[in-house]
């Protein structure tokens, strides 16, 4: 329904109905992969986005278009970046290809790519490090297992989340060496009844810790129902898993999103670099520790701060890979090259990586 | 022991609303209509169901209300194709997206809250029951009523049931309302029994299986409870196996459920007199009573 406002209001302004805007202010716009409902990925841009608003408000005009199929995206960035979008937004993977030929016709429209990393001089790559949350999920499910197993949903195999795979399990196993993962490639990011059913199946399978990298809270309420304990994903879930839930990885896009568009106002701005904040830059919060006994509370807080900090890198070499070759000097953690374009498990996964 | 009967309880949950949902359209096929809203019927039954146990907190009303939002669909969809004449395939598209728009507009304060689960046994709630009580019903109504026979041959030659004195427009409004229903209610298990929450889109597409099982099925009712619990069993079955890394590729695994179910249903179906039989030679046509 938002959208189809949009797309009048475009429609209005095609028809030379711009009198009406305010010409002072800046308009940002955003291309959502998904719905603002998906209580996932898609709800945390659009909180950002919100804290735009909020802190911005009186100097910027906020656009945006959801359910945009990455396929067809390049149509929607068009449209936005020819309907005066001083900044464009495009929040997902997909809309990579589409954000940079788009960005080829505009150049003096500046593109933000999530997740990618193509940039161009008037695209920047803006990403979050987001296994490092999973580092502190992986100590807690360690700790908390009765099983000594989690079961892990995932979506597609790309980097962000194999790194997340990997971080984890290098977080468990930093507490019990001989923990297991059982993962479930589901094959999409959004399908509640197919991510509930791989729950189950898991907890079936001897897993008591669900964990989740797509972007519904079915596997939460599964293991909510189920009396098993899991990770909520992209937002807090708690409301799903009252009992279940010990805490999430939150994106926090908002701080980001008001900096860039500060440095826009401000005359700041520079573009065509990659963006890749994390817990220190709070892009990468974390949901209250929860449904855990004190003590594992006061280690998930004390790996949280010493990540915070950069006390504590979660890739720091030596790592083993699956495969038995090392990879990572001692005491260093890995670079950023490694971690963006990982394609290996580390060892102790018994799953095989599609590739 | 345990962990067999929580595999099982887990492919009939991702079963049932598949055959829920193919039964439905089956009695619209057979009718002689081609109904690719299924989709829409069904999301639009996920979100009134959603809501309406939400809002009354009894989660047999938001049953009942799954179903009353699925036939509310398929009403309009009957009054453009049926009293309006308008193309089957391109209404049941437009029934498809209208129903995700409009679910998603219904659905805006919905979205992330709590609602009482249907209750069940072991796993086993009442809608499980009711979808194999459903199987019989469908096949004792279309091959052993009277009304059913009106429906096959309304669905078969139209002209003719016309000229015989058969109402062919009313017999295919009640199939389509009773299809949508089904549709509504394959939602409604979706979002009230099976997750139970609301999200958009929260289908993703299992009303095109229904539709399509209903033809490999060759309009066969004991057939499409073959092909749902094929699908159901075999989604299930791949990520049991990915659990037990067998290093089986995972891409191939994801599709396996279609190709299998396919591939069985084609084989049990080349019997090409029982599909000529089955076959409502009137599907997707218009009717105009010309006199």
């Amino acid at each position: 329904m938002k959208k189809l406002l949009i797309s009048a209001a475009m429609a209005a302004l095609v028809l030379g109905g711009t009198q009406a805007q305010a010409a002072d202010k800046l308009k940002a716009c955003w291309i959502y992969l998904g719905a603002i409902g998906d209580m996932g990925w898609t709800f945390q841009h659009n909180e950002g986005v919100n804290q735009v608003k909020k802190e911005l408000g009186d100097k910027v005009d906020t656009v945006f278009v959801e359910n945009v199929p990455e396929a067809d995206a390049a149509g929607p960035i068009e449209r936005l970046a020819r309907d005066g979008c001083a900044i464009i937004f495009t929040t997902s993977f997909g809309f990579m290809e589409p954000t940079l030929t788009v960005a080829a016709k505009y150049p003096k429209v500046m593109f933000e790519h999530a997740t990618g990393f193509k940039s161009a001089p008037n695209v920047t790559t803006y990403n979050a490090k987001f296994h490092q949350g999973r580092y502190v999920q992986g100590q807690i499910a360690a700790k908390m297992s009765k099983t000594g197993t989690a079961g892990y949903i995932v979506s597609f195999p790309i980097p962000e989340v194999v790194a997340g795979i990997n971080s984890f399990m290098l977080g468990a196993q930093s507490i019990n060496p001989a923990f297991k993962l059982k993962i479930i490639w589901a094959n999409t990011w959004f399908d509640p009844g197919k991510e509930g059913d791989a729950a189950k199946v898991l907890i079936s399978q001897g897993a008591d810790i669900i964990v989740q990298h797509t972007d519904s809270a079915a596997p939460i309420t599964v293991a909510e129902q189920q009396g098993k304990l899991g990770f909520g994903q992209s937002s807090d879930q708690i409301k799903f898993g009252p009992h279940a839930q010990l805490t999430a990885n939150v994106d926090n896009w908002g701080p980001y999103y008001v900096r860039r568009i500060k440095e826009l106002l401000d005359g700041k701005y520079k573009s065509g670099g990659q963006s890749w904040d994390g817990m220190a830059e709070g892009t990468v919060a974390m949901a209250p520790f929860t449904n855990m006994p004190d003590d594992v509370k006061a280690m998930a807080t004390k790996t949280y701060d010493d990540i915070k900090s950069g006390k504590l890198d979660p890739f720091t070499g030596p790592i083993t890979k699956q495969d038995g070759t090392v990879i990572g000097e001692k005491g260093k953690p890995l670079a950023d090259g490694d971690i963006l374009g990982m394609n290996w498990y580390v060892k102790g996964i018994d799953d095989k990586l599609p590739q | 022991m345990e962990q067999f009967y929580a595999i099982a309880i887990t492919i009939v949950g991702a079963s049932t609303p598949l055959l829920i949902a193919a039964l439905g359209e089956l009695v619209v096929e057979r009718s002689g209509v081609l109904n690719l809203g299924v989709e829409g019927m069904m999301i639009v039954g996920a979100v009134t169901g959603f809501g309406a146990s939400y809002l009354t907190g009894n989660p047999y009303v938001g049953v009942l209300a799954s179903i009353i939002g699925g036939i509310m669909m398929a009403l309009l969809f009957g009054f453009l194709t049926l009293t309006l004449l308008a193309n089957q395939v391109a209404t049941g598209l437009a029934i498809t997206l209208l129903g995700i728009g409009l679910s998603a507009l219904i659905g805006e304060s919905f979205v992330g809250k709590q609602i009482e689960r249907l209750p069940s046994i072991n796993g086993l709630d009442i809608l499980i029951v009711f979808s194999f009580i459903l199987v019989g019903l469908v096949s004792w109504f279309l091959f052993r009523t009277r009304f059913g026979l009106k429906v096959r041959a309304v669905g078969d030659n139209h002209t003719s049931a016309h000229a015989m004195g058969f109402s062919v427009i009313r017999l295919r409004y009640a199939c389509v309302a009773f299809g949508g229903g089904c549709a509504g209610l394959a939602g409604g298990y979706l979002s009230i029994a099976a997750t139970p929450q609301w999200v958009e889109n929260m289908t993703a597409g299992r009303g095109w299986i229904a539709l399509a099982l209903v033809v490999f099925a060759t309009w066969l009712p004991t057939r499409v409870v073959f092909g749902a619990y094929l699908f159901g069993t075999i989604s299930i079955l791949s990520f049991v196996v990915q659990t037990m890394a067998l290093n089986v590729p995972s891409q191939l695994l994801s599709c396996t459920p279609y190709l299998a179910t396919i591939a069985a249903l084609v084989v049990i179906s080349r019997n090409k007199r029982v599909l000529r039989a089955n076959t409502p030679t009137c599907l997707g046509q218009a009717f105009v009573a010309d006199r």
